[in-house]
């Protein structure tokens, strides 16, 4: 599963450090020996697995709403991630402000929605929504989709922008990288604090779509499942086919490689550079549509999809396209099974679900210090 | 290219060098800044002792052991107010509070306590990270500080949203509302103390060794030092000072809730820390200084430009500034203070300056390079 933008040693650089880093870590290659880390490690799994498996089989339809809701978190999980394990990947750059960007993605389409949509009437209908039409609540599939493109689009060139006035004169300087990316989020969390307030809101999904889906006696809601579940995969496969067949993709896997030589061999790599970065950051976009949609939108959203998507992309491998698929589906299942299971008799434990969390964190680590699909250097 | 120390050198550089924590010009200074605090509650008044000075001494030890890592160690780590929180969070939990755990121990008991868990929580978070590098370890850090954060706002048995208010403190410190003094001097010994041991500990054989980690593991690691255990013991020791951080952060504040140790925190104590320079422990009582100062003074001159700019957007401002500091002067405002003084000296014509000294770290300009040298 090593199909996709893993970093070349330093981007370039003749990093010592790194290289030696790698020779000091256990190589991921194929061979398992027994140790007892192993050991313990395979038996906490199989317990976890046993407990799920004893929940599930005392109401299957809980299990099932539980397991399906999990899938849709892993999907917006994904979305966002795999524009931030893209960006590092290709440009060994760590957005921090990936967060600020879905959010701000999330505000603009809300922004757009209410300025451009709010009165239903006349012109806009493009008739796709059967019933609907009127109140102020009430949008059609245009008004959801029309705000969210023009956020997105509008997220990615904010990332151009940013990668163009602060980073693209550091680079290599991934420290530095990371700083001025944090010290950007600080100052776009607070504007946003400022114009949009502390209240959480939500985008109106159109309301041709129906609330739920029901799988025999499982409820889902449909745009959850749906929607979000359909545009990951959409935009997985999209990634994938774009890396592994168009010749962008191969330019972009060279770059990773070796970016001098592919600049010596007369590619604009600065262009390469700039339109991952819109690439990246439009993804941070399309989750925020997508989140803003399916969950609400408020301040300390930016931080907590940042984190998703640093547990993401540390479990699943920086860099990886596949690890970022495989990260997101652990921590979102991992998050809709605590909330729910983490209950033992009478001792309800779901207060602290989020040192679960953590452990998985530590799970992943102590196997793979690079991750699952972490490729050293 | 400068050569990696071998074992040798380390040795010997160790041995001359253990008892210099500092020079004799460091000594006099540290006296006289000593020596100008002592008496800062005789000038200033209250509001200004503690809302400014004490302020700054907390958050510079809390800046500090994050500039100790990153200049000595090489490790820019978020993870600090994880630690400081833990420490606090156990305190609060401790002591008799509202809210939180009713154990009503002795304060000082609790302190002991406080300390002896969050180096425990450091031990365990150095020993995770200690195998990541560069900004892998910043990723990492940035992680466990959110994490204990959620922790500490979802587990309502221990802190909750609302947190734990009302902490009982040590007689020593008394009631810092009314009476800020005692606390202030508390801090002082506390940094001072902190702040010569973690000098010292940069001079001793374990500080070089990790000085030579940071710049070449490589070469460390072929030598036969153990790079990975004296990355967890550097991250420990930290976390022991930035435990006394979190016990001052509480005393000063008298509560402790899941805002006061979020990214917001975060961010603010590495803001500091860049703030004074990422390679100097100086600098932290600087950015401490001057983060304490512009947190109370910005809003009264920061010209209001509709919603964007103005007295409320204090955070605005804030990143402006480190986003400024971050690209023009990568060693803070330590740095402009030596590359000031360097000039002088080469305009006076004494050649070229000295090296700034040679335990600063990162002779190529501050935390930025990350080049290989």
């Amino acid at each position: 599963m090593s199909e996709t933008v893993h970093s070349g040693p330093g981007g370039g650089r003749p990093d010592v450090a790194d290289a030696a880093s790698a020779a000091g870590q256990p190589q991921a290659d194929g061979r398992t020996t027994v140790t007892p880390k192993r050991v313990a490690i395979a038996a906490i799994v199989a317990l976890v697995v046993i407990w799920i498996a004893v929940k599930a089989a005392k109401d299957f339809s809980q299990f099932a709403t539980v397991t399906l809701n999990g899938l849709s978190l892993s999907a917006l999980y994904f979305v966002v991630a795999s524009g931030f394990t893209l960006i590092f990947g290709l440009m060994r750059v760590v957005n921090m402000a990936h967060g600020s960007l879905y959010l701000l993605g999330g505000y603009l389409a809300l922004n757009f929605q209410q300025k451009l949509f709010q009165k239903d009437d006349g012109g806009l209908h493009i008739s796709l929504s059967a019933g609907g039409g009127g109140g102020g609540g009430d949008y059609n599939l245009v008004g959801w989709l029309v705000p969210g493109l023009m956020s997105v689009l509008i997220i990615g060139a904010i990332g151009v922008a940013m990668q163009q006035l602060f980073l693209r004169w550091n680079q290599g300087q991934d420290l530095r990288q990371a700083l001025i990316t944090i010290a950007i989020s600080v100052v776009a969390a607070d504007q946003m604090l400022a114009a949009y307030g502390g209240i959480a809101k939500d985008i109106k999904a159109p309301s041709l779509f129906p609330e739920s889906v029901s799988l025999g006696s499982v409820h889902v809601g449909f745009f959850r499942l749906v929607i979000v579940v359909g545009s990951a995969l959409a935009i997985g496969l999209g990634l994938w086919l774009l890396i592994k067949r168009t010749r962008y993709g191969k330019i972009v896997r060279a770059g990773v490689d070796d970016r001098d030589m592919v600049a010596a061999l007369g590619i604009n790599v600065q262009l390469v550079f700039a339109s991952a970065f819109f690439l990246g950051a439009m993804l941070a976009g399309v989750g925020g549509v997508l989140g803003g949609t399916m969950l609400s939108l408020q301040p300390g959203e930016d931080t907590g999809f940042l984190l998703n998507s640093l547990i993401v992309v540390i479990i699943g491998g920086m860099g990886s396209l596949g690890g970022a698929a495989i990260g997101a589906l652990a921590l979102g299942l991992v998050d809709a099974y605590a909330d729910v299971y983490l209950v033992f008799g009478s001792h309800d434990l779901t207060n602290y679900s989020i040192l679960l969390t953590f452990a998985l964190l530590v799970v992943v680590l102590a196997v793979r210090p690079l991750g699952l699909f972490g490729r050293p250097a | 290219v400068s050569l990696a120390p071998d074992a040798a050198t380390v040795e010997a550089e160790a041995r001359s060098a253990s008892h210099a924590t500092l020079s004799r010009n460091g000594w006099i200074a540290l006296a006289g800044v000593v020596l100008v605090a002592a008496l800062a509650p005789l000038v200033v008044s209250d509001f200004w002792l503690s809302q400014i000075l004490t302020k700054a001494l907390w958050l510079g030890l809390a800046a500090s052991s994050l500039i100790f890592l990153s200049a000595y160690g090489g490790m820019v780590s978020l993870g600090q107010v994880a630690i400081y929180g833990a420490a606090g969070l156990t305190y609060a939990n401790l002591v008799a509070a509202d809210g939180g755990n009713p154990a009503a121990w002795s304060p000082w008991l609790a302190v002991i306590g406080a300390i002896v868990v969050g180096t425990l929580v450091g031990l365990a978070f150095g020993f995770i990270a200690s195998r990541s590098e560069g900004i892998y370890f910043l990723m990492l850090t940035l992680a466990f500080s959110v994490l204990v954060y959620y922790f500490s706002s979802q587990v309502t048995q221990l802190s909750g949203f609302g947190g734990v208010n009302n902490l009982d403190l040590p007689s020593l410190v008394g009631d810092p509302g009314a009476a800020p003094a005692p606390l202030y001097f508390t801090a002082i010994v506390v940094c001072l103390v902190l702040y010569l041991w973690m000098r010292y500990v940069s001079r001793t054989p374990f500080g070089l060794a990790l000085q030579g980690l940071r710049d070449e593991p490589a070469r460390m690691r072929a030598l036969g030092f153990d790079v990975r255990t004296h990355r967890t013991l550097a991250f420990t020791f930290a976390a022991f000072v930035a435990s006394f951080a979190g016990l001052l952060s509480v005393w000063y504040n008298r509560r402790i809730s899941p805002g006061s140790i979020d990214l917001g925190q975060t961010i603010d104590i590495l803001i500091i820390a860049v703030i004074g320079g990422l390679y100097r422990l100086e600098g932290a009582w600087v950015g401490g200084l001057a983060f304490a100062l512009l947190d109370n003074y910005s809003r009264e001159w920061t010209p209001s430009i509709g919603n964007v700019l103005g007295p409320e957007r204090f955070n605005t401002l804030l990143g402006i500034i480190f986003l400024i500091i971050v690209l023009a002067s990568p060693g803070g405002l330590v740095g402009l203070w030596e590359s000031g003084i360097d000039r002088l000296r080469r305009r006076r014509g004494g050649g070229g300056a000295p090296p700034t000294t040679s335990e600063a770290g990162h002779p190529t300009g501050g935390p930025a390079a990350t080049t290989v040298k």
